[in-house]
């Protein structure tokens, strides 16, 4: 039987060194008694040696580094078995490969409740200690008092400097005291609630504050004290408030609801007046046919023709001269115009201005909408997949791609991809047929069709989309072409 | 009008916040004051000071700069028909009490809110600089969240995303009918397209500069909203449908819900009932199927034709019911996606699973020790020595697996 004293609680380095003098020796657990300097009678263990035993020449003893971080946070628990308990573990550590990992095995659960513990008990030291300021010779010095369940203080001292490192301060507690004096950490014998002063001025503005900001209507005990277990509130300004407001709340909540409502206060109706009378005259209706492009789009902001503003985040107008020769038709605004409020922004948009660019088109000079004002789509988690506008959507909103063109006369139209042209034609031609073509409708518009940025976008192969995009760009350059011949 | 002492300024300023659900502290970068030897630092969990009696958390000074308001909605006690009392805080009221309370770590720091007064910008303004003060002036590095208002100029938002933790504003109810009907001021168009704003700008200024390499701060806390439950008759699958919009459309950290609660002086046109918080809670349960359970929104309520949680067990569990074709998944073989949908596993216990079983062959006893109830668990999973047999179709599974009290008020 062999006998290990450490000199303190925490001391890590002599359980260590003690540890791996006995697991080279191939010492079983059940033959070390470990104890604290002063904390047991000698005499308990007449038998044992407290000479630690010589390892066999030539022995190693290794174990992952990450076992030793472990059991250096688990020292500062309080169970006091935890010394032999660390000792067993870090010897089946040694023999079996991926203990560590093996979170069903007792050993190993009993590991991390004792870190997690630990880490709660930390956490609770952030959250409950309390300062009080008090003068020391005429600078401001703030002292708190707290008793953490296991042995943290002195490795909290880290976490107080980062947060109060402007402030000088101390925190008293049971085991080890700390201290922060702006430019050095100092760590003291443990003290009593006695020695932190008993009082500060802030705690009135505090305890009205916790009172205040409860709403007596929502009353949950239980679940304020799984949080707030009642063995912190004695060291907590506001606790000795929470009985009488658990006692008052039925009260309070039924003086709020049956409290009628009363009149309007006085100054309302001339904040009303004030603010919103002139504002409720609104704006034009839809039915009145809009004269301009400006009123027009004004008029769109509101539309609810069909389902899709609702989930959309506005209407994405048209943009460009209100006198273009060439209006250019997509689909649907996607992610980006629905945020930005702009057709044409978003990757789609991209490709489709770099095209413009490479064929020697004026963005500038040209008019680009889409033949559905809302963005379509299907929520996935943080994105939003792009869902197809069906008919009935494309049929509502002809209502405003049909007013844009009129008003902007337009010598040419190009329809990007199938949808365009469906909202342009009024009936479903397939885009590949008449494709670099130029399909006249019934109401006499000249439709250059092509596709849709959006798929040469998502064509996995190089090659073909390579290929895809030079065809795009030859579109575009026919379209540049009857620009220039017109 | 008398002069109010900031004590009693506090009193008003904070019972008039105290109907706001959003608080957490959390979802920020890692921060202390080493460096600049001010005040503050900011974990990434956040840390909760104390609690109410309600059970929520006091991590931040939660305060209105101001109650007054020209607003006139229904289920808002600052609304300006209100006879409520009212008080304004100056910048360095809230800033002193701010550095006061952090300084006695009573708190993380600033939820600063307000009612709108003359204009969005003015009150914008002021917002922002009681944050820059205390970034600025008072090196403060504790949180700092601010309440935007939607019709502000849009520079005051840049200037809000550098010096606060978060930003939110407010959708206020589930649908733009209800805004219209109880908000009538209210825009939600403007709404929406404040939060695309931000959205860009957070994508913007995520994105390194070209001339210095680095990320601007902005908001590194993200946006989040709250809406109001139980005030206008949504059910949960309009709410639902409503937050995954938001999350996918505004990359929102939080959508907060807020069961409405009877405000003092309310308005005739809303319910005066206790505040439906066991719905409430229903809906967060949800909310985070969406978010870390990989369930879509439409799955959670299909085939539940009201529309509604059922409050009598959780939406996961009532979901596994309503789909007991899909169980029992086996333990040792079962991808992460099908684990994650077994009730009583959360995402720590899934992850433990599928480390452990690299290893060993689970056995009932070891998925006992890594999940919370094995009870919970047992009807939907296989492992090496578990067949679940006839109890996952079992029709009195949902009794059984139903708190007790409600089955022994029976006798
Ligand atoms: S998609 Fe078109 S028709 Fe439908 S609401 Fe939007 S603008 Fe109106």
């Amino acid at each position: 039987m062999y006998a290990v004293t450490l000199a303190d609680q925490t001391d890590f380095d002599g359980w260590r060194h003690a540890a791996r003098q006995l697991a080279l020796a191939g010492v079983e657990p059940g033959d070390v008694r470990f104890s604290v300097v002063g904390q047991t009678a000698e005499d308990l263990f007449e038998d044992a040696s407290s000479l630690l035993p010589e390892p066999p020449a030539g022995a190693e003893f290794t174990v992952p580094r990450e076992v030793v971080k472990r059991l250096e946070q688990v020292i500062h628990h309080r169970d006091p078995d935890r010394f032999s308990f660390m000792y067993r573990l870090l010897l089946r550590v040694s023999r079996e490969k991926n203990l560590l990992r093996i979170a069903s095995d007792p050993d190993i659960q009993r590991l991390e409740r004792m870190e997690k513990s630990i880490r709660r008990d930390a956490h609770k030291m952030h959250a409950f200690v309390r300062f009080r300021k008090i003068d020391v010779a005429g600078e401001e010095w703030f002292v708190a008092w707290f008793e953490p369940e296991h042995y943290i203080a002195e490795r909290e001292a880290g976490f107080f400097r980062a947060r109060f490192t402007g402030m000088k301060w101390t925190i008293l507690t049971p085991w080890r005291s700390i201290s922060w004096d702006g430019a050095d950490i100092t760590v003291m014998p443990g003290a009593s609630k006695e020695d932190a002063p008993a009082d500060d001025a802030a705690e009135d503005l505090w305890r009205t504050y916790f009172t205040s900001i409860f709403n007596p209507a929502r009353l949950k005990v239980k679940a304020m004290q799984a949080e707030m277990p009642k063995k912190y509130w004695r060291n907590l300004p506001e606790a000795p408030l929470i009985p009488g407001m658990i006692a008052g709340a039925g009260k309070a909540a039924e003086e709020m609801i049956a409290r009628a409502p009363s009149l309007s206060a006085p100054h309302h109706a001339r904040i009303q007046e004030q603010y919103w009378e002139p504002k409720k005259m609104g704006g034009m209706a839809e039915e009145e046919i809009a004269e301009t492009l400006d009123a027009l789009e004004k008029q769109a902001e509101g539309c609810r023709r069909c389902p899709l503003w609702k989930d959309a985040t506005q209407t994405v107008f048209g943009e460009g001269p209100r006198d273009a020769d060439v209006v250019f038709v997509g689909e649907q605004p996607g992610d980006q115009e629905d945020l930005a409020g702009k057709p044409f922004v978003g990757p789609a948009g991209q490709m489709f201005n770099a095209t413009l660019e490479e064929v020697g088109i004026d963005r500038q000079r040209v008019y680009v909408t889409n033949a559905v004002k809302h963005f379509k789509f299907e929520p996935r988690g943080k994105r939003r997949i792009h869902s197809k506008p069906n008919s009935g959507e494309v049929q509502a909103c002809r209502w405003w791609l049909d007013q844009e063109l009129t008003l902007i006369q337009p010598k040419l139209t190009v329809a990007l991809g199938a949808t365009a042209l469906t909202a342009l034609s009024g009936k479903t031609l397939p885009v590949t047929k008449n494709r670099r073509q130029i399909v006249t409708t019934e109401s006499g518009l000249r439709v250059f069709v092509t596709v849709h940025p959006s798929f040469l976008l998502r064509i996995p192969d190089k090659e073909t989309a390579a290929r895809e995009r030079r065809l795009f760009a030859e579109d575009l350059a026919a379209v540049r072409d009857l620009m220039n011949a017109a | 009008m008398a002069q109010l002492s900031t004590l009693e300024k506090l009193a008003i300023l904070s019972d008039a916040a105290k109907y706001d659900a959003s608080c957490a502290s959390s979802g920020s970068t890692k921060r202390n004051s080493l460096g600049t030897g001010g005040i503050g630092s900011t974990t990434g969990a956040g840390i909760c000071h104390s609690y109410a009696p309600d059970g929520r958390c006091i991590s931040l000074l939660k305060i209105l700069l101001t109650n007054f308001c020209i607003y006139d909605c229904a289920y808002c006690i600052n609304r300006s028909s209100s006879n409520v009392r009212r008080a304004r805080f100056t910048v360095q009221e809230v800033v002193d009490l701010t550095l006061d309370f952090y300084k006695r770590n009573y708190i993380e720091g600033l939820f600063l809110s307000s009612g709108i007064i003359r204009s969005p910008d003015e009150t914008m303004g002021q917002l922002v600089e009681v944050a820059r003060q205390l970034r600025v002036t008072h090196r403060f590095a504790g949180y700092i969240h601010l309440k935007t208002i939607p019709d502000c100029d849009p520079l005051l938002l840049e200037e809000a995303g550098r010096f606060a933790d978060r930003l939110s504003i407010n959708v206020e109810l589930p649908t733009d009918d209800g805004v219209s009907r109880l908000a009538p001021e209210k825009r939600p168009a403007e709404i929406r397209k404040a939060m695309g704003n931000l959205r860009m700008k957070i994508e913007e200024k995520s994105e390194p500069t070209l001339r210095t390499k680095r990320k601007e701060r902005f908001a590194p806390g993200g946006q989040s909203t709250q809406m109001i439950i139980g005030a206008d008759p949504a059910n949960d699958d309009t709410i639902l449908k409503t937050s995954a919009r938001l999350y996918s459309s505004y990359h929102l950290k939080r959508v907060y819900y807020s069961a409405f609660s009877p405000i003092p002086d309310a308005k005739s046109s809303l319910p005066l009932i206790q505040p439906p918080l066991m719905r409430e809670h229903r809906l967060y349960q949800a909310d985070w199927l969406m978010r870390f359970y990989g369930f879509e929104q439409n799955e959670i309520l299909a085939g539940q034709s009201d529309g509604m949680l059922d409050l009598a067990v959780d939406p996961k569990l009532a979901w596994a019911l309503a789909n007991r074709q899909r169980f029992p998944v086996d333990v040792n073989r079962g991808d992460r996606e099908s684990l994650l949908r077994v009730p009583g596993l959360g995402t720590k216990a899934v992850a433990k699973i599928l480390q452990v079983r690299r290893y060993r062959t689970l056995r009932l006893e070891d998925v006992g020790r890594l999940c919370q109830s094995v009870n919970k668990v047992r009807p939907f999973i296989t492992a090496l020595d578990w067949q679940p047999g006839g109890l996952t179709d079992n029709p009195s599974l949902k009794a059984r697996m139903t708190p007790q009290p409600a089955q022994l008020s029976l006798f």
